[in-house]
């Protein structure tokens, strides 16, 4: 504490004497940039995050911080926050809650970051929740829907989700598969985390007596045919997953091997046809090719997808990833990661010229709700909830895309009933740049 | 004194069966007071190690308060995997066993803590450490009995299944065990008297990394003092006897089997005691901080310490801790990216692993003591040769 | 019943790969009386350099082949430049030579061919077979897999039995001196007992990659399950390797398909295995030596 004392008193006599705005971005131009908390200085922040780049995460999901990258990169190219450039930081954990917590420690303690954002995965998020909300560290937009990080904002303040939260994903899917396949004999292939967990929840308040197995693996083993060969045992037609992409895949290899067919069902975080198609493609030199075996599997939606090429924001993200990404097209993980740093943005420009901690958190929770963006339906934030996005379409992957077989239904944790959604979907705004008022507390 | 090193290279040949008599520092390490009254520590084992002790508080308070939180947190890891070496270059060098599971008995240490933790009024922290010890020493006292049978590789592939093997079962019962996600663990908060401690030492902030490294260094500490006494007194000179000796041990009435269990019991209360720490440090208990690499890298350290030295184990342990980030950011300066400058430190770990047992096979500490040695029996040599020679005439 | 065998079919498909490695392992034990830690990762290495052969557009049978030298000429190198200094020494340092190739072999593979997860082909079909109406986990490809490790073992018998080499490797691991003495090249002997383990090591993890994901750290697993496999079987029998891999691999199986949530139980099943074995035979099912005092 003793040094963010003297840092903001000398940086407030140094810049006494200059008359520093900050540039075109800042919607009010008067004051100076301080080095207002920890991982703010004049003319930077520091964001730091985790993500699996390596181990049985990583396909899919380590393409998302390039994405943030991207997007940070062009922002701070049109002057960044009130004048300060974003340094963006990320590290790998391999889907290890234990290295999630080591690598956690280096940034908070050595990198000393303003703020988490964008950090991935259920059961490495949920080993370092505790100490980044002991040690008064934004968490922004976790990159997971448990309901851990938005369900409960006094025990978690610092905490906010981001995506649909995977038991209202769930309502979702299971109102959908209620209304459409009354008949189905219902398998669920899930991850045995609070993932699954959230996921099976929100399915069985709407399905539970069509269900006829659920099914568990653990993220590390790579043999899922005992867990496929249930399913297929107890006589499941359509299969509903909450598994990451490699899992797609596996399950799909190994359905194939033990001749089994059901309709699939992936949830958002498993479903990118690109991805799994890729994974699939190359196992039997080519007999199995891209997406073929995905071909009519149905998953959610909350973000525009790539193959979208009509959307407005996947135009506005193609354009960025031109200018400012690095190798490799815009993939869906990319556009995910961009739609982070865009609310991000957001949060930053609301939290004011000099941003605390504190400040950050509590405009996020003010005015969060109001923002519009490239997800589909508003975010929750208020006092009583730090959780995300509230819906979700259904999709059906046709190819490498998806076409729509449900529009946009909102729905809540809890007893909340599903509705419709009828809101035009936002415009992005010029450059892709977000232009937020400063939150006065 | 060419036989102490190991022997030449240039035979090809079978690695042998026998106990690493010769070239282990745990095999030059006197048991009895030293001869000659050099140094200025006291002659007799207690209060020697007593001073030793207190002079190594003091320096670990200064370390503490000296360095940055950052730092805190990595002496703070430094301590865990210490403590858990110490055992361990106990029953590998002392006693000759081989144990690649050492990784399990931490995990069931770290589990009970973070078990005990979860309770709305948590007991005292030293009432849940030593619940831990008791729990992994139990554990241990089953393995060890199973395993007083075994030798060499077969004692090692049963402990690699323990290593393996334990962490499942906290994804079976994942109920209790919080499956693989694992058992988030609430730092315990440091007392009043501790913030005022450190005031008055240094004007730091106590924050609750700096409390944590410092109950790490007080149980490493513990930790060490006791083992240090165990391995001078009696029992560290029966273990040795039961490893170098098996016949001539049985004839003189030591039960092999008892001592052996012995060993590995004293071994495993140290690596629970490093699993409770552990899981407050990293304030989590989950199967994946207890992988094979964990016990692997317990046993690689110890070795490249010197085996059977406590000093080597700290040693080892240091190495452990500190070179991997350094090595890292030495690939990020040479322009890696963060990926590939993270596979360096493994990489560069793997060579000095395989360099140190060509060139230096009795580890740091050992090949220290071994050039004094020799240095020191070069000198004697000279002056009897002297002697001779001027007696000769 | 239909379940029972497909999930016996799996267990003898997985085993009989464990029992390759296991045989790789007695192999090294029993020339130079090393556990090499490292096999799993010289196997992953050469099946990285297959998949490099693969992506550039060879097929898969030239990418085998080659593969399959490399890893002899890999583990040649091994021993002569890196164990042959340990061998007479304190068996511990042997373990952490290897222990220290593992874990730098493994590190070396992610900074060349980096650490993502990627697909390895087999040249054979993934759909299992028809058996009258219902479909039985048994592939094309687990087909090509218990052929080839069944055929390498046949070769292997007869270069041990029929030929002066085997002979005179027999003779090198038997008995160093003797073996000298009648004009043995005794280290070239060990030199080429640890490339044919390799050759073997190879092969199994080629075989495992089939049809399925490959990143560094993949043979992870096969490495611990085949170091148990070997030791349940005895390190010094090449039968008891064999045994053991199939024993395991249906144990686990049926661990698996028949417990409860049993794919978390795999591993202490395993332990379960290996305890219960030694209790009654420590040196294994099949050790001939009983044990030496000192």
């Amino acid at each position: 504490m003793t040094a963010i004392a003297a840092a903001t008193v000398a940086s407030t006599l140094a810049a006494c004497g200059g008359g520093d705005d900050g540039s075109s971005s800042s919607a009010e131009g008067g004051g100076e940039n301080e080095a207002s908390d920890i991982g703010v200085t004049e003319d930077s922040i520091k964001l730091g995050a985790h993500y699996p780049l390596t181990g049985v995460a990583a396909p899919g999901y380590s393409e998302i911080p390039t994405g943030v990258q991207a997007y940070f990169d062009c922002l701070n190219k049109e002057g960044g926050v009130y004048g300060r450039d974003i340094e963006f930081i990320f590290k790998d954990d391999a889907y290890n809650p234990s290295q999630t917590s080591q690598v956690t420690n280096e940034l908070v303690l050595e990198e000393e970051i303003f703020a988490m954002m964008s950090g991935l995965g259920t059961p490495t998020h949920s080993a370092v929740v505790d100490f980044l909300n002991d040690e008064g560290v934004p968490d922004l937009f976790v990159s997971s829907g448990s309901l851990l990080w938005g369900e409960n904002p006094e025990e978690y303040p610092m905490s906010f989700g981001w995506q649909t939260d995977y038991l209202s994903e769930g309502k979702i899917i299971g109102e959908y598969i209620a209304n459409e396949f009354p008949d189905a004999k219902v398998g669920l292939f899930l991850q045995d985390d609070d993932f699954g967990q959230d996921g099976e929840e929100g399915i069985r308040q709407y399905l539970d007596d069509q269900i006829v197995a659920a099914e568990r693996y653990v993220p590390g083993n790579t043999n899922v045919g005992p867990q496929i060969a249930a399913l297929q045992a107890a006589g499941a037609d359509f299969v509903v997953g909450f598994n990451v992409p490699s899992y797609t895949a596996l399950s799909q290899l190994t359905a194939l091997q033990l001749g089994y067919d059901p309709q699939w069902f992936y949830s958002n975080v498993g479903s990118d046809p690109n991805l799994v198609g890729g994974l699939l493609n190359r196992f039997s030199e080519g007999k199995v090719s891209d997406a073929a075996l995905l071909d009519g599997a149905l998953t959610t939606g909350y973000l525009p997808t790539v193959d979208m090429t009509d959307n407005p924001w996947i135009q506005e993200f193609s354009r960025i990833w031109d200018e400012c990404g690095g190798e490799g097209e815009l993939s869906n993980y990319r556009v995910y990661g961009m739609s982070q740093a865009y609310t991000m943005t957001q949060a930053l420009q609301a939290a004011g010229q000099n941003p605390t901690r504190e400040g950050l958190v509590e405009a996020v929770e003010a005015v969060g709700a109001e923002w519009e963006g490239p997800v589909f339906a508003p975010f929750r934030y208020s006092e009583d909830s730090h959780l995300g996005t509230s819906g979700m379409t259904i999709e059906r992957i046709v190819g490498n895309g998806s076409e729509e077989v449900q529009p946009v239904r909102t729905t809540d944790i809890g007893d909340a009933p599903i509705e419709e959604f009828d809101k035009e979907p936002a415009t992005p705004p010029a450059n892709g740049i977000p232009d937020e008022e400063a939150y006065e507390g | 004194m060419s036989d102490l090193q190991s022997p030449t290279s240039a035979a090809a040949g079978k690695a042998t069966d026998d106990a690493p008599t010769t070239s282990t520092a745990g095999a030059n390490a006197p048991s009895a007071p030293t001869g000659t009254g050099r140094s200025f520590l006291p002659q007799s084992t207690l209060p020697r190690h007593l001073v030793v002790l207190v002079l190594s508080a003091v320096l670990a308070v200064v370390l503490l308060e000296v360095s940055s939180p950052y730092q805190n947190s990595q002496i703070a890891t430094l301590s865990y995997y210490a403590i858990a070496a110490g055992g361990l270059t106990v029953l590998t060098g002392m006693n000759g066993q081989i144990s690649l599971g050492h990784g399990a008995l931490m995990a069931a240490g770290a589990y009970t803590t973070a078990l005990f933790l979860d309770a709305d009024e948590p007991l005292p922290l030293p009432v849940i450490l030593l619940a831990a010890i008791v729990v992994a020493t139990v554990v241990g006292a089953l393995v060890g009995v199973a395993a007083a049978r075994l030798h060499g590789p077969y004692l090692a592939g049963a402990t690699l299944a323990l290593a393996v093997g334990l962490p499942g079962l906290a994804i079976y019962f994942h109920d209790i065990f919080g499956g693989e996600q694992g058992m988030r663990v609430r730092a315990p908060q440091a007392p009043d008297a501790f913030e005022s401690f450190v005031q008055t030492v240094s004007g730091n902030n106590a924050s609750s990394t700096k409390w944590l490294a410092y109950v790490g260094v007080i149980c490493l500490l513990i930790t060490y003092f006791f083992l240090a006494n165990l391995v001078r007194s009696r029992i560290g000179r029966t273990w040795r006897a039961v490893r170098d000796q098996e016949v001539a041990a049985e004839l003189a009435g030591i039960n092999l089997g008892a001592w052996r269990v012995l060993a590995f019991v004293v071994s495993a209360a140290a690596a629970g005691l490093a699993g409770g720490v552990l899981a407050i440090v990293v304030r989590l208990a989950a199967p994946s901080g207890f992988t094979l690499v964990l016990s692997l890298a317990l046993l690689t350290a110890i070795v490249i310490g010197g085996l059977g030295s406590l000093l080597g184990a700290l040693l080892g342990s240091a190495l452990l801790v500190f070179l991997p980030p350094f090595v890292t950011n030495l690939g990020s300066d040479f322009g890696l990216n963060g990926t590939e400058a993270a596979q360096l430190a493994p990489f560069v770990y793997g060579v000095v692993l395989i360099v140190a047992m060509i060139f230096a096979p009795a580890g740091f500490v050992g090949t220290i003591r071994l050039r004094r040695m020799t240095a020191k029996a070069r000198r004697g040599s000279a002056a009897q040769a002297k002697a001779a020679g001027a007696n000769g005439g | 019943m239909d379940y029972f065998v497909n999930v016996t079919i799996t267990g003898l498909t997985q085993g009989i790969i464990y029992s390759a490695f296991a045989l790789a392992l007695v192999l090294i034990w029993r020339s130079t009386r090393i556990v090499n830690f490292a096999q799993g990762s010289m196997a992953a290495a050469t099946t990285f350099i297959a998949l490099a052969l693969i992506q550039a557009g060879q097929s898969y049978w030239v990418a085998l082949v080659v593969a399959l030298v490399s890893g002899f000429v890999l583990g040649a190198l091994v021993e002569r430049v890196i164990i042959r200094p340990v061998e007479g020494g304190p068996e511990l340092n042997a373990v952490i030579v290897t222990l220290g190739l593992f874990v730098a072999i493994q590190a070396l593979i992610a900074i060349i061919f980096g650490s993502s997860f990627q697909s390895f082909p087999t040249p054979f079909g993934v759909r299992g077979f028809q058996v009258g109406g219902s479909t039985i986990p048994l592939t094309p490809t687990s087909l090509y897999v218990i052929g080839s490790v069944l055929i390498t073992m046949a070769l292997l018998v007869a270069l041990f039995r029929f030929t002066r080499v085997g002979l005179a490797m027999r003779a090198s691991a038997f008995s160093q001196e003797v073996a000298r003495l009648l004009g043995v090249k005794v280290g070239g002997m060990l030199t080429l007992g640890w490339g044919l383990a390799a050759v073997v090591g190879s092969l199994s993890g080629l075989l495992i990659a089939g049809g399925g994901f490959v990143y560094p750290a993949y043979m992870d697993s096969l490495i611990v399950f085949g170091f148990v496999a070997a030791i349940i079987g005895g390190l010094d029998s090449p039968v008891g390797a064999i045994v053991g891999g199939l024993i395991l691999g249906l144990a686990l199986s049926y661990v698996n398909g028949y417990v409860e949530r049993g794919s978390a139980l795999v591993s202490v099943a395993a332990l379960v295995i290996l305890i219960v074995v030694l209790l009654v035979r420590p040196g294994g099912l099949f050790s001939s030596t009983t044990a030496r005092r000192a």
